[in-house]
């Protein structure tokens, strides 16, 4: 393997979020106070457009080097090293991790400047930005790592500021709850995390070259391929709790609780957190991990399977929900879902193709929301909206633009990349999976049309007073809206497949890293052509339905809803029960295996040891009974009063019990002893 | 310097017992400052000792030995190697902290100080000896004070807490004083020297008493010495089911007590094991490892875990939180790796730093609103930010937030342990999932929600009060960043220790 070019400005990339978190983390109230908001703002936005100069910076070197030698590296120092555990704090850059920071920081970037308008009027401006900052730092170390070790504090780190930022206006409980459920959730896929680096570090120790860094694994991996724990081979076993890990943070089923109820934070949050970057972070493992998983052909096919049964199951549930956000919410559960399954489908490229173009349109889509959002004084729910086209021009817009390309409309960016999904995982033989897939992608058309036409267009339904007030936001808001818009319009020409005429280029920018594209034998362009002609048709077809259902009103919704009333609606606008399945088992269950051991403690435990005690206490109240009645007795009988003071002295119990405790002890002890060195 | 440097740490505060009991007894400040000023000597000693430590060499440094009492081979002999210096490091931190949180004591000023001072020598003693009966005199020192200072100063349960906790420990004590003994007889010539038991490991029987119960369970003689060592040790960890001491002690206890109590005298427990248990022991070690360490350690961390979640009291929640983090120590020590030890031992100081820091915020509170009923507060993050922002770090930090020093040990123990025992590191590793949610939802009601109307005046955390934060939250950023400051000191030492016993494994 070759060695990697060092650097030296790489750690810039991901340390001057980090600075900017601990000037707004430590100072932030004074400085807002005796410099105002705009200080916060300078301080936070600043290191994240540095670190995106720095990011096309780097870019820009990978590209001027040959494609097998794009490998940048900077190392700091050695974090841990004991026995054969070595790990560095190493930040490297390659085509894949590339992508991500120009993703994290570019789309970091223009959200930072949005929530200055966003969240202008909020006193607690610095903790927002501080803790943006903050998660800033920590996804681009997630990206960076050069080890799983490394890695995993990124992992965390970005599950720490999403549990502080969903819980941001932490006086109302529901949000504290959210936040909890979210880093609870988190933490259950991080044990599965966790073990997964324990095995790989394990086997490859055994194989005598125990390490957690990405690029050894890879060279060393051929050697557990076929080592087995508890008949398992190893690798498929470690990149199963590899999964669960990416199950948790990239809220697939059944993980996916957290995701809905973690809207409850500021919506740039929701934004750059839920949707463009940190939930994708589950795809990006398995990507950065592809020589594992393809070695692991059951743990593909899971992975597949919950990734399309996400997309479909979340997909349902997308079309009956009433708050604006919480239709994004499963749509983005739903959307990464899609790029499970092509990981599953080995089709890395296209995964992380994807999660590009969804961090356009749905960061687009979030933000817009937003807008929407502050229009409407705080009010969520779509009923209450509508006709907003003309009162709100530059967010309709962008809502339609980011809404086109999440329904896969050519040709807009989310048609590439999702229709590229769906073709890998039908030539990879996954029928069934690009069924759901494909199902999916006609409720997707559908419930985002729903939503577009019930927000902006119609009449309208707010009251007076609110229908008053709405304005369109500011431009430091708009701003950001229409450059995202943009980016969902043309970011499909990334990877314009080659049947379309393209040379799908991000597939090639890939291939140091994923290898070259294996689904090229004689793969039938009449086929490839015919399903994505069906994907664009039933596409359409969802928003049509969306149309005649609540903008012509020809199929009217009540009675649509009526039609699948009862049972069904019900189970979908209840997202399946699961919340309440988790309540009545997990949550309950644990709590009352807490009070259960807590009884033990008090009325086990301590009956004994309080009865020890009783006893002893007893005892030596005999004794003292027996000393004063019956050994006194003696001695005053014998010699009068000479005892009289020992006798009180003796009294005092508690003394007594020690006393008794070692001569008891000692007795039985010093008998073992005796035995042992007179008995041979 | 280098041959005194141990002996002026350990009885620097004796001296200031003696200085404070010349002292008049109402001059409550004076006294106060009089105890900072002999507990700063052995804090920056042990920072000289940090930066002259040979950090390769695996044996005693810094050692003292001098004739006791000849008649019976009894030396005062002193020493640190990795495995004690970053726990002498640890007690003088704690010590020197635990005076200014001391600083609201206002009854029998001059007798908690002389006691604290006291406790302090005797801690401190524990660790650096390096001859039994010297050790032997340390811990029974070290255990009287706690006595009365829990008995005295302590909350409304003071009596019974305090007699249980002295109960236990007695007979932990008395159980350790006939190890010792045993030992002692056994050894030709007689010695409590245990460098030279240690040298000798190799000659105490492991063959089976012959009568019962030993010829049932296969015990030898090793195994029935380091049983009684074992459980004498066992009750200051604490380990499942000699941990109820440890609950209501913690209750009752003021803050300061609570602090060293859980900071440094639990951690007594798996420092006698290490230091006694298995180089001594280390075939009975070997034999017991799996069920009565690598077990019953991730038993305590599940255990502990729940019955923390069940409490509503904030002092006791952090107390079995303790009973949890320990058990991480228990499982690594008994892994035998590199990573399994060193984990341990970095975990016992990082809990130590982190305890510490909890039960200072839990005083914080309680100074405050007199009660510490999780459920009687509510949005405390409104009136005071800043001490929330502490809380928050600590909290975070127990609950191995990476980043944070807690991560690092844990996950070396976990990691170290999954080599022996899959199923246990499976377990303490599902452990994490249990803190995290109890921690949480602690923060939930205590800190954030709507303020609660009651507390709406609380006056921020002062400047003494984050004196004696401050330093414990650096440390837990800096060795979350940067751990091989600790884990330098003792890894010579500990991989040495697992050379021991490795080869009597099976």
């Amino acid at each position: 393997m070759d060695h990697p070019i060092q650097t030296d400005y790489l750690r810039w990339i991901v340390l001057l979020p980090l600075l900017g978190a601990g000037i707004n983390g430590l100072l932030g109230a004074i400085l807002q106070r005796q410099f105002g908001k705009r200080a916060i703002s300078f301080v936070a936005c600043t290191p994240v457009v540095i670190s995106f100069l720095l990011s096309i910076w780097a870019f820009i070197n990978l590209l001027a080097l040959d494609p097998e030698k794009r490998f940048l590296i900077d190392s700091l120092y050695t974090w841990i090293s004991l026995g054969s555990l070595n790990v560095t704090v190493a930040f490297w850059l390659d085509p894949l991790s590339v992508v991500m920071i120009l993703v994290i920081t570019g789309v970091g970037g223009l959200i930072h400047i949005y929530s200055i308008g966003y969240m202008q009027e909020d006193e607690a401006y610095w903790r927002y930005f501080a803790f943006l900052n903050l998660f800033t730092f920590a996804m681009l170390l997630l990206v960076t790592a050069d080890n799983l070790l490394l890695m995993f504090i990124g992992w965390e780190g970005v599950g720490f500021c999403s549990y502080a930022l969903i819980g941001f206006w932490y006086r109302d409980h529901v949000n504290t709850r959210a936040g909890n459920k979210a880093f609870i959730v988190n933490r259950v896929g991080d044990v599965g995390f966790l073990l997964g680096i324990f095995l790989i570090y394990w086997s490859l120790d055994k194989a005598g070259h125990g390490t957690v860094t990405f690029r050894e694994i890879e060279t060393f991996v051929p050697l557990i391929k076929d080592l087995e724990i508890w008949g398992i081979g190893v690798v498929t076993l470690a990149t199963l709790f590899l999964f669960i890990g990416a199950m948790g943070k990239s809220a697939q089923i059944p993980l996916h609780v957290w995701l809905p109820d973690a809207m409850q934070g500021p919506t740039p949050v929701s934004a750059l957190i839920h949707a463009a970057t940190m939930v994708t972070a589950g795809v990006y493992m398995i990507a950065r991990l592809n020589f594992l998983y393809s070695l692991a052909p059951s743990t593909l096919t899971v992975i597949a399977t919950v990734g399309a049964l996400t997309a479909f199951l979340s997909a349902t549930i997308g079309l009956v929900q009433n708050d604006i956000k919480r239709v994004l919410a499963y749509s983005t559960v739903s959307q990464l879902g899609y790029m499970f399954l092509a990981m599953g489908a080995g089709a890395y490229s296209a995964g992380i193709f994807h999660l590009v173009t969804h961090a356009f349109f749905k960061a687009c889509l979030f933000l817009s929301a937003g807008s929407v959002i502050q229009a409407m004084h705080h009010e969520q729910d779509m009923q209450k909206m509508g006709g907003l086209r003309w009162r709100l021009p530059y967010t309709h817009l962008t809502y339609l633009v980011a809404g086109i390309a999440l329904a896969g409309i050519p040709p807009f960016a989310g048609f590439f990349s999702k229709d590229e999904i769906l073709w890998k995982s039908f030539s990879h033989g996954l029928i069934f999976q690009w069924a759901l897939g494909f199902a999916a992608a006609g409720l997707t058309a559908f419930y985002i049309f729903r939503q577009i036409f019930l927000v902006f267009y119609g009449s309208p339904r707010a009251d007076p007073h609110t229908q008053s007030l709405v304005h369109e936001s500011p431009q430091i808001m708009v701003l950001p809206l229409l450059i995202l818009a943009f980016l969902s319009l043309i970011g499909g020409s990334l990877g314009v497949p080659e049947v379309l005429g393209g040379s799908n280029r991000i597939e090639h920018w890939f291939e140091p890293v994923f290898g070259s594209p294996g689904g090229h034998e004689n793969a039938p362009v009449a086929m490839e052509i015919l399903l994505m002609a069906l994907s664009v048709g039933i596409g359409l077809f969802g928003i049509t339905l969306a149309y005649l259902i609540y903008l012509r009103k020809t199929l009217v919704a009540d009675t649509f809803s009526s039609l699948a009333a009862g049972v069904p609606y019900r189970l979908l606008f209840q997202k399946y029960y699961v919340d309440e399945l988790y309540q009545f088992t997990f949550v309950r269950g644990t709590l009352f295996f807490s009070r259960v051991g807590a009884w033990i403690d008090q009325y086990i435990i301590d009956f004994i040891v309080d009865g020890s005690a009783k006893t002893t206490t007893f005892i030596s109240w005999v004794n003292g009974l027996f000393d004063n009645y019956v050994v006194d007795w003696i001695v005053n009988k014998i010699a009068d009063s000479t005892f009289g003071a020992g006798d009180k002295f003796r009294k005092i119990q508690t003394g007594n019990i020690n006393s008794y405790l070692y001569v008891v002890l000692g007795a039985v002890v010093l008998a073992i002893i005796v035995k042992l060195r007179y008995s041979g | 310097m280098a041959e005194s440097v141990l002996t002026l740490i350990v009885f620097f505060p004796l001296a200031g017992m003696i200085a404070v009991l010349f002292l008049p007894s109402e001059r409550h400040n004076l006294i106060r400052w009089v105890s900072a000023l002999f507990t700063l000597p052995p804090l920056l000693l042990s920072v000289w000792l940090f930066v002259n430590f040979d950090r390769s060499e695996p044996g005693f440094q810094f050692v003292q030995k001098v004739a006791w009492i000849p008649a019976y081979n009894i030396d005062y002999f002193v020493g640190v190697d990795g495995l004690s210096i970053s726990m002498v490091i640890l007690t003088a931190l704690l010590c020197f902290l635990s005076i200014f949180a001391s600083w609201g004591i206002d009854k029998g000023v001059k007798g908690y100080f002389a006691l604290f001072l006291l406790l302090d020598t005797g801690m401190t003693g524990v660790f650096v000896s390096l001859d039994f009966f010297l050790f032997y005199i340390f811990w029974e020192v070290m255990l009287l004070p706690m006595y009365f200072l829990i008995g005295i100063w302590g909350g409304s349960r003071r009596e019974y807490a305090a007699i249980k906790f002295f109960l236990y420990t007695l007979f932990g004590s008395v159980l350790m004083l006939l190890a010792i003994l045993a030992l002692y007889f056994t050894t030709e010539p007689h010695t409590f020297d245990m460098t030279k038991l240690i040298a000798q490991s190799g000659k105490y029987s492991t063959t089976v008493i012959s009568f019962w119960p030993f010829d049932w369970l296969g015990w030898g003689f090793q195994h029935v010495v380091w049983m009684a060592l074992f459980i004498g040790f066992a009750i200051k960890i604490p380990a499942f089911p000699f941990h109820t001491w440890l609950p209501d002690a913690h209750v009752e206890a003021p803050t300061a007590v609570s602090v060293v109590l859980a900071g440094v005298l639990l951690k007594m427990g798996t420092y006698g094991i290490l230091r006694i248990n298995f180089p001594m022991l280390p075939a009975a070690t070997a034999d017991f490892a799996f069920y009565l360490l690598g077990a019953l350690g991730a038993w305590n961390i599940i255990y502990g875990a729940l019955c923390a979640m069940a409490q509503t009291d904030l002092k006791k929640l952090v107390a079995y939180s303790s009973v949890s983090h320990m058990g991480y120590v228990m499982l690594g020590m008994a892994a035998f790796t590199p990573q399994g030890i060193n984990g341990a031992v970095l975990q016992m100081f990082n809990h130590g730093i982190i305890t510490g820091m909890l039960f200072l915020l839990v005083g914080v509170i309680y100074d405050r609103a007199h009660h510490r009923n999780i459920d009687g507060f509510g949005g405390l993050a409104t009136v005071m930010p800043i001490y929330t922002g502490v809380t928050a770090l600590a909290f975070f930090a127990s609950m191995g937030l990476p980043g944070l020093s807690g991560f690092i040990s844990e996950v070396l123990v976990l990691l170290g342990a999954w080599e022996r025992y899959q199923v246990l590191a499976m377990i303490g590793a599902s452990g994490i999932i249990l803190t995290a949610g109890y921690f949480l939802w602690t923060m939930q009601r205590v800190y954030l929600g709507p303020p609660n109307e009651k507390y709406q005046s609380l006056p921020e955390i002062n400047g003494r009060e984050l004196f004696t934060l401050v330093p414990l939250g650096i440390i837990v950023v800096v060795l979350g960043v940067y751990p091989h400051a600790v884990l330098d000191l003792i890894s010579s030492t500990l991989n040495h220790l697992n050379q021991i016993v490795i080869p009597h494994l099976s």
